[in-house]
């Protein structure tokens, strides 16, 4: 199995994930064995993690809202981060934990059915944690791409229907 | 006054694109398909259309130097040199409004009246057109599926006279998607010098090949003082509409063109030109990761079109370069125009028939993949339901 294969594979799931084996057989080059196989190299390997839909949430009705949190925190001794980030991603509503160099620590991303279970959830359980020295919130207002996928698209053919 | 005989003899004679029917049907047409695109479905890279706007703001709205700006025909010679090893002096370039422009300066500055030139059939539409309207004679070298659609030594000697004068190359080719190996030409450039044509060689496609690295005729022994390189912007980085073209070769044509050049074009836009800068200073820093990353995308979608189209029955030789594929559809029974107009009619899939890019084409047609996937896969569904159907 070669390199070029898993990552010719990669590409089309992360296009498509709902492309069938046949095609991405004969896209690649390869025999659907092969990309059967492949595929499931990656996934035991966790190369490939998780098949989901990037929704566009704005088009459904909804209150659900997603912050972005700013956590500064005090490191303890002998853990470093990995603990405190452990202790916040293992929250459902957190959907992102990401260290950050700059001026705080901790990037959390956390989405709930509401601006008010966002705002509970970061006096109630964030801030309150130990180590957790001081935190900031932003709502997120709109979200214009994500996951590198335009969200606003502008369904307009710009082509010529036929060009020499 | 008659101002249908006003018009010149040599425009008059040259028959309308075969192109402009299913245009003017297909435009209209709601939920129709179209494979019959000649240009990429990637949109211009941004680090290249904010250049562009950079350009504007920046007060970059005046003429350049006839040949193109010194920057822009810098990043050209240096990348002619690194992707084709073709080593050409700054008076030997020049920037032009597409490679169209190119090509049409090309003809007009070696044709006397009367003078052939060898165009390839099947090839783009303009060039036997191009040819008349420079008051020469085209005269088309007829290329076989057996062989691929390549040029090969007997292909030029059928059609070659005294009054031969120069030989059009197009590779990799629009519309049946052949290439051109190195070995390839080694087989017909003695013919060439032999009877000692200008070759002009349309390499508009050159990013676009799958397997392999494009080969220039015009780095061939011997051929660099013979040919003249054209080349463009438009498909290699998704820019048709900035309309950016040049053309290298030996400096008496260059400038010749260049006469013609100033006379009626004055400069390429400035704007695009500054455009043409950062696509050829950025992907030749960064290892041409945006070009690969599209060639890698039509190259799947090639391999899908490839092997599709022969399973339903439509035989087509494997295409290498360009984003065309040009399947041979004699086991219908139908000819290419009823074909297209049928397939158009009754399923909505717009292709363009073969006899649009040359005579004797009635058993081909040319379908475009710069198309999304889900389209090619609609309309590959359609194909078939259509052939079904006959």
């Amino acid at each position: 199995m070669s390199n070029s294969i898993c990552s010719e594979i990669l590409d089309m799931l992360e296009t498509d994930a709902k492309m069938s084996i046949k095609d991405m057989a004969t896209m690649a080059g390869v025999s659907e064995n092969e990309v059967k196989e492949t595929i499931a190299k990656l996934e035991k390997e966790k190369v490939i993690v998780k098949y989901s839909a990037i929704v566009n949430r704005e088009k459904v009705e909804s209150d659900e809202t997603e912050a972005l949190i700013e956590v500064k925190v005090v490191p303890k001794r002998g853990l470093g981060y990995d603990d405190l980030a452990e202790r916040i991603y293992r929250f459902p509503e957190v959907k992102s934990v990401y260290l950050m160099s700059g001026t705080y620590d901790l990037s959390v991303i956390v989405r709930a059915g509401s601006l008010k279970q966002v705002s509970q959830f970061v006096f109630e359980r964030l801030a309150v944690l130990d180590g957790v020295s001081s935190t900031v919130t932003h709502f997120i207002m709109r979200k214009y791409k994500e996951h590198g996928v335009i969200l606003m698209v502008k369904d307009k053919e710009e082509r010529l229907v036929i060009s020499p | 006054m008659n101002t249908e005989q006003i018009i010149s003899t040599i425009v008059r004679e040259v028959p309308p694109s075969g192109i402009r029917k299913f245009f003017d049907i297909a435009s209209e047409m709601k939920d129709c398909i179209s494979l019959g695109v000649g240009e990429p479905d990637f949109d211009t890279p941004w680090n290249i259309r904010e250049s562009a706007i950079y350009a504007l703001e920046s007060g970059r709205t005046h003429y350049t130097s006839n040949y193109g700006s010194t920057e822009v025909r810098n990043e050209i010679l240096h990348y002619l040199d690194m992707r084709f090893s073709l080593r050409y002096d700054m008076g030997q370039v020049v920037v032009t409004v597409g490679a169209s422009e190119a090509l049409d300066l090309a003809f007009r500055a070696i044709m006397n009246p009367g003078d052939e030139v060898l165009v390839p059939a099947p090839s783009y539409v303009s060039y036997m057109p191009g040819v008349s309207f420079a008051g020469g004679i085209p005269v088309p070298m007829k290329l076989q599926e057996s062989e691929n659609f390549k040029i090969t030594p007997k292909s030029i000697r059928d059609a070659v006279t005294d009054k031969t004068k120069a030989i059009v190359v197009a590779f990799p080719n629009n519309p049946t998607g052949a290439i051109m190996t190195k070995e390839d030409y080694e087989q017909i450039t003695d013919v060439i010098i032999e009877k000692d044509l200008l070759v002009i060689s349309d390499e508009v496609y050159a990013e676009l090949t799958y397997g392999r690295d494009h080969c220039s005729i015009a780095s061939l022994p011997g051929m660099l003082e013979r040919t003249v390189v054209i080349n463009g912007f438009s498909k290699a980085f998704a820019m048709t509409g900035f309309r950016l073209g040049y053309a290298a070769g030996p400096k008496p044509v260059i400038d010749a063109m260049v006469k013609i050049h100033q006379y009626s074009m004055l400069c390429a836009s400035v704007i695009s030109q500054d455009a043409g800068v950062e696509a050829l200073r950025s992907e030749c820093s960064n290892g041409f990761s945006n070009v690969r990353k599209m060639v890698a995308e039509y190259n799947r979608r090639r391999r899908l079109m490839f092997a599709s189209l022969n399973e339903m029955g439509l035989k087509c030789f494997e295409p290498l370069g360009a984003f065309y594929i040009y399947p041979n559809i004699s086991s219908t029974g139908l000819d290419s125009e009823e074909f297209c107009r049928r397939l158009l009619f009754e399923k909505k899939v717009a292709c363009v028939p073969g006899t649009a890019f040359g005579k004797n084409m009635e058993n081909f047609i040319r379908c475009s993949y710069a198309s999304s996937y889900d389209n090619l896969k609609e309309a590959l569904k359609r194909i078939q339901s259509f052939i079904n159907s006959l």
